[in-house]
């Protein structure tokens, strides 16, 4: 059993909590006091059924006010697999809790108001998940109780929705009609929509390979934390520890250590103190080298025969994350990538993007909180990254403001 | 090479939900090492609090887990437990660190609070920040998870806290792919919870794989209990009764282990790791709704708790 993370987007009014509900009451994930509680809230509220919605909603000032603020994780299973829902709000004001959301999702649901098709709101959310590199994309044409389970209309929004992926290229697409709050194709097959055949919601959550999504070609390796025990027995052990970000290192591979590409071979690979003949994208190991080469936490370890960028001009799209200081030309931050933390400057901003339209404005001297930007920056000690679009885990970063601490961007390198 | 060394057994079987969450974790535990000065690991003798022992074992193998286990006590902690506690320190050679909430109460004067369902829950936050500054933790690993409580479904996994101790839920640090930022000034800390994406399920399945040893109030036992509200709370002398509680003699065991005055048992003949595995697979009421005093208060009893710095 492996686990699928998966986002929804959308808002409160398009049903996403009451569709996390669903998926969690349909799949007798919710236990006798959690729903006692939920119940019990609903007829405080005074809602004549009980509120699915309720069971994402977390802090007092969320139930309060009937909004998500901030991300949430539930954890349910079925026979096939184990979930985590990563459940982010929808409204443009909180566009960084998406996109913090959407940063370790292997899946995201977009769901779409039947009455209202394709809105801005649609568009801003597939941006998002585009940009974020996101394996599959679910569309979910919600309330199709209330358009009278019409195939025409889920035909046309299925259409404008398709033009919409072509321009973002979106590949791995899936849509399906559904009603949250009724339960249609959710975990159960609708009985009103006999016209649709496919997968209901749960079928294709359980079925969209996972670790196909994962880049087991650049071989990349942070190393974390120096292990020298130092002990009698032990006293020559100098092991990296760190996790495979990529990729696929075997013993007596040749690896190049960056920034200082110096080069070595791999003589064993440990796991938790036991030798292992290779270590997979997403291990924790701790690797030994055969010769005495300079490595210590920051540094990033990659097969000689494939190799990353190494430079200290930096192409990225940034998404701003700072409600109290905008982004300036000439601002220096400290960058976060892997385990290594340098100093950065931002060099310029080469223009905005319009999350509604994907218009992008040039001419742009500062970036507000959400806004969307591409930015070339200037890094103190030479980066070696991927691509963003090439692999997910070695072309993050992040953006620390350098008197507040406070992480203020993420970054997909380019 | 101790003996809990020595039974690690080989992991590395790819794709499975639970070396998914054990790389995770370790890559936790690896940044916290990584990216602070003084760690230390915040030790109940719970399950939870066990599971994060062996992660750091593991974590940085072969050598010893670089940072202390703190326990905050109460005073009306299982003595099963507590003795557990003493055990595997020494079993893990780690150094072990316990400040007593008791001194606490006397050295500032607190008002302890008295009568029926007097727990010291508030008190030890108190302890647990003055701990903080006493040894300069810049950070407090804790075994919080997710799944746990709704407060807790929101949490980072580097959970800032300021100077004084505190959690607020709505200015928290935006956390992006796995790019913890555990960056902070002086006097402030961060609690970080590497088993945060585990399940309750999780946690003991891991611990059946691992044959993990647990403290024997997790097995079932034959023990003295009051029975109040529908609650079966241990019987003990620090433990404030009246005519309406009933002393009874249960076989039972323990879900979560707190404190004596907030913990609730389960009746049980579930007396080996298999048949707890099978029991909670089988439940229909969660953790703490079934076993927790403490969060059967308020609806947002344990949001509270966070902001006033407790872990």
């Amino acid at each position: 059993m492996d686990i699928l993370r998966f986002i929804t987007a959308g808002s409160v009014d398009d049903g996403k909590s009451t569709l996390i509900g669903r998926l969690l009451y349909d799949t007798k994930n919710i236990l006798a006091d959690q729903l006692e509680a939920v119940e019990r809230a609903s007829k405080t509220r005074g809602d004549g059924e009980i509120d699915l919605a309720l069971l994402t909603d977390g802090l007092r000032s969320e139930r309060e006010q009937g909004i998500t603020i901030d991300v949430a994780y539930k954890y349910f299973q079925t026979d096939k697999r184990k979930f985590i829902s990563i459940d982010a709000p929808g409204h443009i004001q909180y566009t960084r809790n998406m996109v913090t959301g959407a940063s370790n999702a292997d899946l995201a649901i977009i769901l779409v108001d039947a009455r209202q098709g394709v809105i801005e709101q649609t568009r801003r959310h597939s941006l998002i998940t585009s940009l974020l590199n996101i394996p599959h994309i679910v569309v979910a044409i919600n309330k199709m109780d209330l358009v009278g389970y019409s195939e025409d209309r889920f035909l046309e929004i299925a259409q404008d929705y398709q033009q919409l992926a072509h321009k973002l290229g979106i590949k791995k697409l899936k849509i399906i009609p559904v009603s949250a709050l009724a339960g249609d194709n959710i975990v159960d097959k609708s009985l009103a929509m006999p016209w649709y055949t496919g997968h209901t919601m749960l079928q294709y959550l359980e079925s969209v390979d996972v670790l196909n999504a994962l880049n087991l070609t650049d071989a990349r390796f942070s190393v974390q934390y120096v292990l020298r025990p130092q002990t009698e027995d032990l006293h020559d052990y100098r092991g990296y520890a760190g996790l495979v970000q990529s990729g696929v290192f075997r013993k007596g591979d040749a690896i190049t250590v960056f920034p200082s590409e110096q080069t070595a071979k791999i003589a064993k690979i440990e796991q938790y103190g036991q030798e292992i003949e290779e270590a997979r994208a997403g291990m924790s190991v701790t690797i030994l080298l055969e010769t005495d080469v300079d490595v210590s936490r920051g540094y990033l370890l990659a097969k000689s025969d494939n190799l990353p960028v190494l430079s200290q001009d930096v192409e990225a799209t940034i998404c701003w994350m700072d409600d109290r200081k905008e982004l300036k030309v000439g601002g220096k931050y400290t960058l976060q990538h892997g385990t290594t933390r340098t100093r950065c400057s931002v060099r310029g901003i080469e223009y905005r993007i319009d999350v509604n339209n994907y218009e992008q404005i040039e001419g742009i001297a500062t970036l507000k909180l959400n806004d969307i930007a591409k930015v070339v920056l200037r890094t103190a000690q030479p980066l070696a990254y991927d691509t963003y679009q090439n692999n997910r885990a070695t072309g993050a970063a992040i953006l620390i403001d350098e008197t507040s601490n406070v992480t203020v961007g993420a970054c997909m390198l380019a | 090479m101790t003996v809990i060394e020595q039974n690690i057994p080989p992991s590395g079987v790819r794709g499975l939900s639970l070396d998914i969450l054990e790389a995770e974790a370790i890559y936790i535990m690896r940044e916290v090492a990584g990216q602070f000065e003084r760690p230390a690991l915040l030790f109940s003798g719970g399950k939870d609090s066990i599971t994060l022992v062996r992660l750091a074992q593991k974590a940085f193998a072969p050598g010893k887990i670089p940072f202390p286990l703190v326990h905050i006590d109460t005073g009306h902690n299982f003595p099963e437990a507590t003795q557990y506690r003493d055990w595997l320190a020494n079993e893990v050679g780690a150094k072990l660190i316990v400040r007593q909430v008791e001194d606490t109460i006397k050295a500032k004067g607190l008002t302890e609070p008295t009568g029926k369902n007097a727990s010291r829950n508030w008190l030890q936050t108190h302890t647990l920040l003055d701990t903080i500054e006493e040894f300069e933790f810049d950070a407090c690993i804790g075994g919080a998870r997710r799944d746990e409580e709704k407060a807790r479904a929101k949490e980072r996994i580097f959970s800032f806290r300021d100077e004084f101790g505190q959690w607020d839920p709505k200015r928290q640090r935006p956390e992006l792919w796995n790019l913890f930022n555990g960056k902070i000034s002086k006097g402030e800390n961060v609690r970080c919870f590497p088993i945060s994406n585990w399940t309750e399920l999780d946690v003991w399945s891991y611990m059946e794989r691992e044959g993990i040893p647990l403290p024997s109030i997790y097995f079932s036992h034959q023990r003295e209990m009051i029975l109040r509200d529908g609650n079966l709370l241990a019987n003990a002398d620090f433990i404030f009764k009246d005519e309406s509680d009933v002393i009874v003699t249960k076989t039972v065991r323990f879900r979560t282990v707190g404190d004596m005055t907030c913990t609730a048992a389960v009746e049980s003949e579930a007396d080996t790791i298999e048949r707890v595995v099978a029991e909670i697979k089988a439940t229909r009421i969660s953790e703490r709704g079934e076993t927790r005093i403490d969060d059967q208060q308020t609806e947002a009893a344990m949001e509270d708790r966070k902001k006033g710095g407790y872990f």
